[in-house]
């Protein structure tokens, strides 16, 4: 590169030729490589888009479509789920509209996704599927417009904040069902994709607070506080996630009598929570290491108590450096969901459905199908979650410059 | 001096030692503070001045003798620390200042948790403080996003919003490019001349010529000479603090 002293920023030049001949051939050893990856993409993408539009046979997804969303949860109160989903939109676009930079990309792209598949000829869903997808496209933009409008007022943020905090709670119970208002639905006809959201969200929320105090508190200087704290980090972190779904699904039951009438989806969600929550609470000592020990000596040289000085000085910045990590363990916890199924328990989430749908006798061996469409469906969220994360930490990012 | 001396010592040390291991990092240090007194503490590097200061607002603990700030005597009882915390401010070599918290917050924040203070008028008097020590534009910044004199600024400010009865400053322009000391140097010379009582490890002559009431030179630990700026630098009686003085006049 060459090393030029302006005054002025370069032009940004929109030409095709040049940007290439700057990025992808500036020299043999970047030509090579630049021919090398062109020559690999093609040989994956050609195979894959051949099997996907013409040797495929879509219609395994086609007639499990519900199985593969919902699992079990019965047809005429599937509204119940789609307005769960329309929440949630509803709440992204507000985010989208008051913290415009965060959400970026994705309140476009979920606006675009939802149109498109309200409005393409796939042969997979009626009218009224196709209604709910277009409100959901609908309300994600009023909300976006009225995160704009409003934005500005403190109020309104801390509000959009606290209606984040509330929906999960709202959307678990609008899922169940409560007598006499809402028939309720019993947890084991939950499955599919709304399954593995149900589990991985409600894990996200309370391992999080869980992996805090136990970070904070292996630094404690109370030896029982600290002792307690280490021995459970090391001792999650040293048993695998299966072993753990185990326990609480199949061998709770053994050790703590009258479990057994426990719901098993909260056994699982119990058992994801306290082994994330020792992985977080990994990540978060790391972060709280970080912090230079002037940190600390100035919030006690103006007063602060050590509990003060935790919550309003070390334990914001701490959080800060590790939500990549933490966000990455999200995302792998989001995939291990799969896992209840191998453990046991007869939930059937997302994958878990897609390998079922294989043994129905007009697909058998219709696997990959089922397979590729809920690797898909993984993909668009985890993909979601990472780039939100990223947002997120450069926009913290200014304060840190 | 604004005060009268009557009012007695502000800040009382009887033979204070402290030891870091089996380092002893201050020996039989006895010194004490009328109010409103400026002290300009000096010497080399690693003779426990910072170790000193630090002790006299519980950053560090003694272990044998004496200090009595403004008549609480510093020990374990955890009352008394924060007691005493919020009757001493300290300003830090390196500012360390919030960095995930604006300028304005950075001040505002110890009257609002400490001193429970409604946010607005903690606000309002972060506002007054920035102004005073000139740098009211930049109230809405990150303190990544100020130069290091308006850090060291900024984190003046911090310590005055608890109304602190004793300014302790740990060499408060050593990490700053030249160009940057005076408008912190400004800032203390404003504030020593307002009656503040202060304790500065400094090697700002300049500085210490021009408020200082008295020097304290310190070397392996311990108080080697203390005098008027005017006994020091004309007259000084040992022979270690005029080798010193040699070295950074
Ligand atoms: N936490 C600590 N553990 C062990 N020794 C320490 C510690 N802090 C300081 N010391 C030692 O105590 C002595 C006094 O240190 P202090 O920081 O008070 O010196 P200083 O006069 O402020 O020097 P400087 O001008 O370099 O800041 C030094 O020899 C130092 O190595
Ligand atoms: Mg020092």
């Amino acid at each position: 590169m060459a090393l030029e002293t302006q005054t002025a920023p370069p032009k940004v030049r929109l030409d095709p030729v040049r940007w290439m001949r700057d990025n992808l051939f500036s020299s043999w050893a970047n030509s090579i490589l630049t021919i090398v990856a062109v020559v690999l993409l093609y040989s994956i993408v050609q195979p894959a888009s051949r099997w996907i539009f013409t040797q495929a046979d879509w219609t395994v997804v086609v007639a499990n479509l519900k199985l593969l969303m919902v699992g079990q949860y019965p047809l005429d109160q599937v509204w119940r789920v789609w307005l769960s989903l329309l929440l949630t939109m509803a709440m992204l676009g507000v985010s989208k509209g008051v913290w415009s930079k965060v959400v970026g990309n994705v309140g476009p792209a979920y606006v675009l996704g939802l149109t498109l598949l309200a409005v393409l000829p796939f042969p997979l869903y009626g009218l009224t599927n196709r209604l709910w997808l277009a409100a959901g496209a609908a309300v994600l933009i009023g909300g976006w417009w009225l995160g704009r409008r409003y934005g500005a007022s403190p109020t309104f943020r801390n509000g959009v904040s606290w209606a984040w905090v509330l929906l999960l709670p709202l959307v678990l119970l609008l899922l169940r069902g409560i007598e006499p208002l809402l028939p309720v639905i019993p947890t084991r006809a939950w499955g599919g994709l709304l399954l593995t959201f149900v589990l991985a969200i409600t894990t996200i929320v309370f391992s999080f607070p869980i992996g805090v105090l136990l970070a904070v508190g292996r630094r404690s200087s109370l030896p029982a506080v600290s002792i307690f704290s280490t021995i459970y980090i090391e001792v999650f972190r040293g048993v695998p996630l299966v072993t753990v779904l185990f326990m609480f699904l199949i061998m709770l039951p053994l050790f703590v009598p009258g479990s057994e009438s426990t719901d098993n989806i909260i056994r699982a969600i119990v058992g994801f929570t306290l082994f994330t929550a020792a992985y977080i609470a990994e990540n978060v000592r790391g972060g709280l290491q970080s912090i230079p020990k002037g940190q600390f000596e100035a919030a006690k040289a103006v007063g602060l108590n050590p509990f003060l000085t935790m919550v309003l000085i070390i334990l914001p910045q701490a959080l800060r450096i590790v939500i990549p990590s933490n966000v990455s363990q999200y995302v792998s916890l989001y995939k291990d969901t799969a896992l209840v199924v191998v453990a046991g328990g007869g939930m059937l989430e997302l994958l878990g459905i897609s390998r079922n749908i294989a043994n129905q006798p007009e697909f058998l061996g219709k696997f990959i199908e089922a397979l590729v469409f809920a690797g898909v469906l993984y993909w668009i969220f985890a993909f979601s979650m990472s780039y939100i994360a990223r947002r997120l930490e450069a926009e913290m990012g200014v304060s840190k410059r | 001096m604004m005060q009268p001396q009557t009012q007695g010592d502000i800040i009382v040390c009887r033979d204070v030692c402290k030891w870091y291991g089996q380092f002893q990092a201050l020996k039989d240090v006895s010194m004490s503070a009328r109010r409103g007194e400026v002290i300009v503490i000096f010497g080399p590097s690693g003779s426990g001045k910072s170790t000193f200061i630090r002790c006299i607002n519980r950053l560090e603990e003694h272990q044998s003798g004496q200090i009595i700030v403004d008549g609480i005597e510093l020990s374990n009882d955890v009352r008394n620390i924060d007691a005493i915390r919020s009757e001493v401010g300290m300003v830090f070599q390196q500012f360390n200042l919030f960095p995930h918290l604006t300028v304005l917050d950075n001040i505002a924040l110890a009257p609002k948790w400490v001193r429970r203070k409604p946010r607005a008028e903690a606000e309002q008097t972060a506002m007054e403080l920035l102004k005073r020590v000139g740098i009211e534009t930049q109230a809405h910044k990150f303190p990544g996003q100020l130069s290091g004199g308006q850090q060291q600024r900024v984190a003046i400010a911090r310590a005055l919003a608890m109304q602190p009865r004793i300014m302790l400053f740990d060499e408060p322009t050593s990490a700053l490019d030249p160009e940057m000391i005076k408008e912190v140097l400004d800032v203390m010379i404003e504030l020593a001349k307002s009656g503040m009582t202060m304790l500065v490890v400094t090697h700002e002559m300049g500085f210490a010529r021009e408020v200082a009431d008295r020097l304290v030179f310190f070397d392996h630990g311990q108080i080697v000479e203390q005098g008027t700026p005017e006994q020091i630098f004309t007259n000084p009686q040992e022979e270690r603090t005029k080798r010193f003085l040699a070295q950074i006049l």
